[in-house]
Order: C-alpha cells, then sequence, then structure tokens
C-alpha cells in the first residue's frame, strides 16, 4: 500500500531548514519514496547522518534517527549494525563530510562490506559553512577558498568505493529523480556495503559561485552534464571534464560483515580457547 | 480552488493538486519542468495551476520538489505517481 | 583467561578489565591498537565472541569511539580502551556520547606525553584530559585504581555507573597497572551488582528521550525497540530535536552538569589509610597511591603522623571529603606523575585551610614510597 510521504515526516520540523531549490530535499523525497516501494517497517529503520546540510536529513524522518559528528556516520552506524543487524541503517552525507574528513571511515566501512546503504549527497561544495571547496569540487570551478579556481584535482566516489570492496556501487541526480529512486531502492536491498552518490544542486553556495543563478538553471546543468555508460566511454578526456557518468557501476555479492561475525561467535563458542 | 490550512487545493475530474503555502519556498523547479506546462508562479513565485487539464499525472513535480510542498493525486483518491 | 568466574587468578592490569567488563554485562568492543592498552582489545577479540559479544578492530581512534556509542544505542553495554594519544582521538565523540547522554566506559592506559611521548612508560599526565578534553561545559566520571583487584571492581563500578547516570564513564589506568600482575579473586556473577539503564515507562507516543526523572537522568529506549527518536550533536530539546531556545538550552547544559554532580555521594568511592589523628595527608591515586601507602607505613615507623587519602573517584572531585581532611590536617602532599593536575582540584577544595603542596615527577620514572616521605619531611623542615 502506497502511502503517503508525511507519514515518514516528522511533521513539526518543517518547513525544513534547507534554502529554496536545495538538492537534499529532493534526496530525502527519493529515499523515503524507495522506503516506501519496499514497505520497511519505520521501527526497523536507523538513518544516521553526519555533518552539513545534507545531514540534516535525519531530524526530519520518523526512524531511529541520528545527526553525529562530522564525517563520523559511517563509524557510528557500524556500531548500530553490529549491535543489531536486524536494522536496516541507512547513512547519508555530504561530498565534504563523506570524502574529506570521513574519507578514511568510507573505505574501512566498504573493505568491510557492512550492511549498510552510504548516500553521499554530492553537491560539489560545503554549503553550510559558506562555499569552501571539497574532495568532490571539479578542479577549474569556484568556491570560496578557491577563488582563482580549484587546483585539485576531484575524488570519483564511484571508482573509490568499488576499489575499497563495496558491494553495490551506483550514481544518480537529482534531476533524474525515477533511475534515482530505482538505484536508492536496489542499494537498500543489496546485503552487503552499498553506495548511490547523488549530483545534487547547491544553488546558493556553488551555483552563484559557477554562474548558475538558480536552482532550475542548475538541474538544467546536471541535466545536460550526466551521461550513461556508453555515452561516457566514447568521450575524450577533455569532454569528460565537468560530465559525469550516471547508473550502475557494481551489483556483487559477497560475503557480509555481520554474518561473517556471526560465523566467528560460533566458531569461538565452539572452540576450546586455551589459555 | 480549496484551503485546507496552509494548503491550496486545485482539482478538475481527473486530478487534484495541493501547493503546501508555507513549506513552498519559490525554488521554481516544478514550474521549470512541468512537461506539460501545467505551472504558472503567482506573485510570490509559488505555484499553482494555469492549466490543469493539461495535467498527465506524470508526478514530475512531486517527485523533484525539495520541499514536499506540491503532492498530484488522481481524484479517485489513490495517488498515481 | 579460560575461566570467567570464581577463581583465584594472577591477573594483568588489563586482563582484570577485561573480566570486569564481561561481568559486568559489556558485549561490545571497538578499539585500535594502542600501548599500553592493546592486551583489553585482545582480551576482548577473544572472550567476546564466546559469550555472543561483538568485537570490532576500527581503522581508527575516531570511529572506535563512534562504534561504541552506535552500539550501546543499539543496546549493547559498549567499552573502549585506548592510551593517551588516542584518548585526545575520542574526545570528539566523547563529547557527543556526554551531550547524548550515552552509556559507555573509555579506559584510558595512561603513558608519558605530550604527544607520542612515552608509550612504555608510566604517567598521569591524562588527568585534566578526562575532565576537560572534549570541548563545551560538561561533566564527566573518572575512576582510578591502583591495584589489579581494583581494576576488576572498578570496571564493573563504571560500566553500572555509565547506565544508571545515563553518561560515558572514563577508567584511569597508568602503564603500571594495566601491565602489572596480581593475585585476584574472581567474583562468581551472581555476587555482581549490575546496573541497566531505565526504560522507558511510557508509549512511544508519549515517550520524550530526554525528559529527566527525579534524579536527572532520562529513562533511555534503545533503537530496535520501537522507540523512534532522534540523537543530535546539537543542543536538543526534551524530543531530541534542535533548539535556539534559550530556556531549552540553559537547562539541557545544566542537567547534564547536575546529575552528576547531585548524585556525588553515590560516585564518590574512597579509601583512608591511617588518616585518624594523621596531622599530614597525602591524596593520591592510581599506580601512586601504592607508594603513597608505602610512605605513610615508613613515616609511622618514624612516628610521624602521616595518613592518605586514596582516590579511587577523581572526577567528579571529591571537594567535600578533601576540605574535611583539610580541617584536621597542617598539611597536605599531592604526589603525581604529572606537573601537578589533580593538585589543583586539591588546592580549590581545601580553600586555604592547610597547606597543600605538590610533588611531580615526568621522567617515565615511578614515584617511590622513599622520595614522597623524603617530600614530607622537608615539608617538616620548612615549618
Amino acid at each position: 500500500m502506497k502511502r503517503d510521504i508525511e507519514y515518514y515526516l516528522r511533521r513539526e520540523a518543517f518547513p525544513h531548514i534547507w534554502c529554496a531549490g536545495c538538492g537534499n530535499g529532493i534526496v530525502l523525497g527519493a529515499i523515503l519514496r524507495a522506503i516506501d516501494d519496499l514497505q520497511w517497517d519505520k521501527n526497523e529503520i536507523a538513518m544516521i547522518s553526519g555533518i552539513g546540510c545534507s545531514s540534516r536529513i535525519t531530524g526530519y524522518v520518523d526512524f531511529c534517527t541520528m545527526n553525529t559528528t562530522h564525517g563520523r556516520a559511517l563509524p557510528f552506524a557500524t556500531g548500530i549494525k553490529m549491535a543489531n543487524p536486524e536494522m536496516k541503517v541507512i547513512v547519508v552525507m555530504g561530498d565534504g563530510d563523506c570524502s574529506a574528513i570521513g574519507g578514511n571511515h568510507f573505505i574501512h566501512a566498504a573493505r568491510r562490506n557492512i550492511d549498510l546503504t552510504a548516500i553521499i549527497v554530492n553537491n560539489m561544495i560545503y554549503g553550510m559553512t559558506g562555499g569552501q571547496y571539497s574532495p568532490l569540487t571539479p578542479s577549474g570551478r569556484f568556491g570560496t577558498t578557491a577563488p582563482y579556481g580549484n587546483i585539485d584535482q576531484s575524488f570519483d566516489l564511484v571508482k573509490l568505493a568499488t576499489a575499497a570492496g563495496a558491494s553495490y556501487v551506483a550514481r544518480g541526480t537529482v534531476y533524474h529523480i525515477r533511475p534515482l529512486i530505482s538505484l536508492i531502492k536496489k542499494a537498500f536491498n543489496k546485503k552487503g556495503f552499498s553506495v548511490v552518490e547523488i549530483i545534487s544542486d547547491c544553488p546558493i553556495s556553488y551555483g552563484k559561485m559557477n554562474r548558475m543563478q538558480s536552482a532550475p538553471e542548475m538541474l538544467k546543468w546536471i541535466r545536460d552534464s550526466a551521461v550513461s555508460s556508453k555515452v561516457w566511454e566514447n568521450l575524450s578526456e577533455e569532454e569528460k571534464k565537468d560530465k559525469y557518468v550516471i547508473g550502475e557501476f557494481l551489483d556483487v555479492e559477497k560475503p557480509e560483515y555481520t554474518e561473517l561475525y556471526a560465523m566467528v561467535v560460533e566458531r569461538a563458542q565452539k572452540l576450546e580457547v586455551g589459555k | 480552488m480549496e484551503k485546507e490550512g496552509s494548503k491550496e487545493i486545485y482539482q478538475n475530474n481527473s486530478v487534484k493538486i495541493t501547493v503546501d503555502k508555507e513549506w513552498c519556498k519559490a525554488c521554481g523547479i516544478c514550474l521549470e519542468f512541468c512537461p506539460q506546462k501545467v505551472l504558472a508562479a503567482d506573485e510570490g513565485g509559488k505555484p499553482y495551476p494555469v492549466n490543469l487539464s493539461a495535467c498527465t499525472r506524470c508526478g514530475l513535480c512531486e517527485l523533484r520538489c525539495p520541499d514536499f510542498a506540491i503532492t498530484v493525486e488522481g481524484v479517485e483518491g489513490k495517488k498515481d505517481v | 583467561m579460560s575461566k570467567l568466574k570464581g577463581d583465584i587468578e594472577l591477573l594483568q592490569g588489563n586482563e582484570a578489565c577485561v573480566r570486569g567488563a564481561l561481568l559486568a554485562g559489556v558485549r561490545f568492543f571497538a578499539g585500535y591498537p594502542i600501548t599500553p592498552s592493546s592486551e583489553i582489545a585482545e582480551g576482548m577479540a577473544r572472550l567476546l565472541p564466546r559469550l555472543g559479544g561483538k568485537f570490532l578492530q576500527m581503522e581508527d581512534e575516531i570511529a572506535s569511539m563512534a562504534a561504541v556509542i552506535g552500539a550501546s544505542i543499539a543496546g549493547l553495554k559498549s567499552i573502549t580502551a585506548t592510551s593517551g594519544p588516542g584518548f585526545t582521538l575520542k574526545q570528539e565523540n566523547l563529547g557527543f556520547a556526554i551531550l547524548n547522554e550515552i552509556p559507555c566506559v573509555i579506559v584510558d592506559a595512561q603513558r608519558g606525553g605530550p604527544s607520542t611521548g612515552l608509550p612504555t612508560a608510566p604517567a598521569q599526565g591524562d588527568m585534566m584530559q578526562a575532565r576537560w578534553g572534549t570541548h563545551g561545559d560538561h561533566s564527566i566520571i573518572a575512576l582510578a585504581p591502583s591495584t589489579v583487584n581494583e581494576v576488576l571492581f572498578l570496571t564493573i563500578r563504571a560500566v553500572n555507573l555509565s547506565e544508571k547516570y545515563r553518561t560515558p564513564v572514563i577508567l584511569l589506568l597508568d602503564e603500571v597497572i594495566a601491565h602489572m600482575r596480581e593475585k585476584v579473586r574472581l567474583p562468581l556473577p551472581e555476587e555482581v551488582e549490575i546496573i541497566n539503564r531505565k526504560k522507558p515507562t511510557v508509549s512511544p507516543e508519549e515517550y520524550l528521550p530526554f525528559k529527566p526523572e527525579q534524579d536527572g537522568v532520562p529513562p533511555m529506549a534503545n533503537f530496535g525497540e520501537g522507540y523512534r527518536y532522534h540523537f543530535t550533536g546539537l543542543i536538543h530539546n526534551q524530543k531530541g530535536l534542535p533548539t535556539t531556545d534559550p530556556q531549552e538550552i540553559d537547562s539541557l547544559i545544566r542537567r547534564i552538569n547536575d546529575k552528576i554532580q547531585a548524585n556525588i555521594k553515590d560516585i564518590t568511592f574512597l579509601e583512608n589509610y591511617s588518616l585518624d589523628e594523621a596531622r599530614i595527608a597525602l591524596v593520591a591515586y592510581g599506580s601512586v597511591a601504592r607508594a603513597a601507602e608505602g610512605a605513610v607505613k615508613l613515616a609511622r615507623e618514624k612516628g610521624l603522623k602521616v595518613g592518605l587519602l586514596k582516590l579511587l573517584t577523581v572526577w567528579p572531585f571529591p571537594s567535600e571529603e578533601v576540605n574535611r581532611l583539610a580541617q584536621q590536617v597542617d598539611l597536605i602532599v599531592v604526589p603525581e606523575m604529572n606537573l601537578g593536575q589533580m593538585v589543583l582540584a586539591v588546592e580549590r577544595a581545601v580553600g586555604g585551610k592547610c597547606k597543600v603542596v605538590s610533588y611531580s615527577r615526568v621522567d617515565g620514572e615511578l614515584i617511590t614510597p622513599l622520595e614522597i616521605l623524603e617530600k614530607v619531611e622537608e615539608e617538616i623542615i620548612k615549618k
């Protein structure tokens, strides 16, 4: 049975704090529609976030929620999942949160292949602090701390998560909304560490520094810079700059961490551990 | 148009569009990307349907609304998005 | 380490900590290897799965603290262990646990510092880090055992206090206590008092996760038990949602401090040695308390009226008891393996009622009974 989205919201916390047109609300909607499609019980869901605009997501949903410290959402979530493997644990992070201060936690959660879903809202900027460049700001773009253009290379989270050992890796956008809901749903259903990077818009902090004045303008840019794998493969390196390949990149079956630990418990209880 | 708290409800025989004027922040996404150009902006930049009969209930405005401020339903009551 | 109960065993301090934690009902450990606390992680890795508990070696100290908090929220009694450098990293999420009132225990086997310092030498340089290491006004409970037997019992108490007051508790070992071996009688499980966090008695709809009861402590529902609510590092209202209301902010900050201070009698553990009729008192804790006890014996042999107040609870500081002591004695000597950290709290508690002097050692060597006695005699001559 389909439910109104409001069933999943803490109504008293609305309207939310995000700026007009911010992609965080679109991402939240996509997550809730995926949950609704799966008919998950609200009591079984733990949603954990770090610090940043997108991390405020957890305050708005009627689940077991935690708005933790900057970059640390994944280890908090790891503790919850280990203590109670029955819980469905969703982690929402921003690009700076996940890939800068939380970068080490991200690769290690993937390495363990623990059954969590990491959703990264990539608006390519530190929005809450006013528009500083992040590890996912493309080279050449502008931020308040890159006033002459960003000279850093940006991470490719899809490649990073794949190399680090995740089970499911996808990238979507807030413009391509129906495919996004499907990607999130698949990630939720995956046993193991699943990652969905979502290209999102920050019209205030990123848009204004990069010649996009409004949310619709940013969404058009996202629409026009997203390409499928097939198109991507035929692009030159020069053409790939400022483009994003979207879709599913990894979907494999392998041993999951809490299941492996259950085997450790079994082994420990069977063996006589000597002095 | 009917009002229910902060919500404005627009309805014809096949579709019901509800806009929560308190939650809406007038970002313009629903206006810009409506495939049928059903919506227009009021003086505050918030949406209202100018062409309700053109609505195909695709639901993209609802799905892309960052503020949970617009919903599209079939008039039979069941959601069709 | 194969048996869990009812035996007399020769145990290392770190091993006793593991045993105490398991007896107290701890079923989750997350940590990161660091000298001189690693044996706690090793013991947990071996014993926890046998009891159906969970052990996690995390990618760093910060993550370990985060995982411990997560596991506690999901309902398992949780502990982590580290040393000075790791304790510094844990301060970030320790603050989160204090603000969100998450029961958990952090063991800090102190070594010389600052920085990497002296990994294999004892020190007591983290006393103030334990009190004020994380930012913002907050309360903390910290216990400091001076024997392996005390490690066992104070670990149990640390777990119990964390559950009772919904707060992190720090167990301050030092390299000597962590690594020395002593005879310990392990209690039978039925001999161990176990305190569990208070559970809500109202329905999920009525539950306010940060609404205190009479004792200042709110009942705590674990995630997954049908109570859906929010934790945040932001200052929050009784629902757990962020607030900017000055009254709500004030009442939360005061309450998380007051709930500890108001129950200081229940939290304070002290031991007196030869304090009756003493004119000079030593105030000591941790491995230095052992030397101080030796110094008292030597002094008494010489006819000097010296006694010892051993602090097992160091935070909240037992000001009332120390103030009372100051009214009895002329001099308090505080020997510490730091440049004088707890002596500051002693001075504050004494409030000028008697002379207070510090005796410091920061060279990685233990303080001996003879040194303390010499310091006492030196002070007597000065008078």
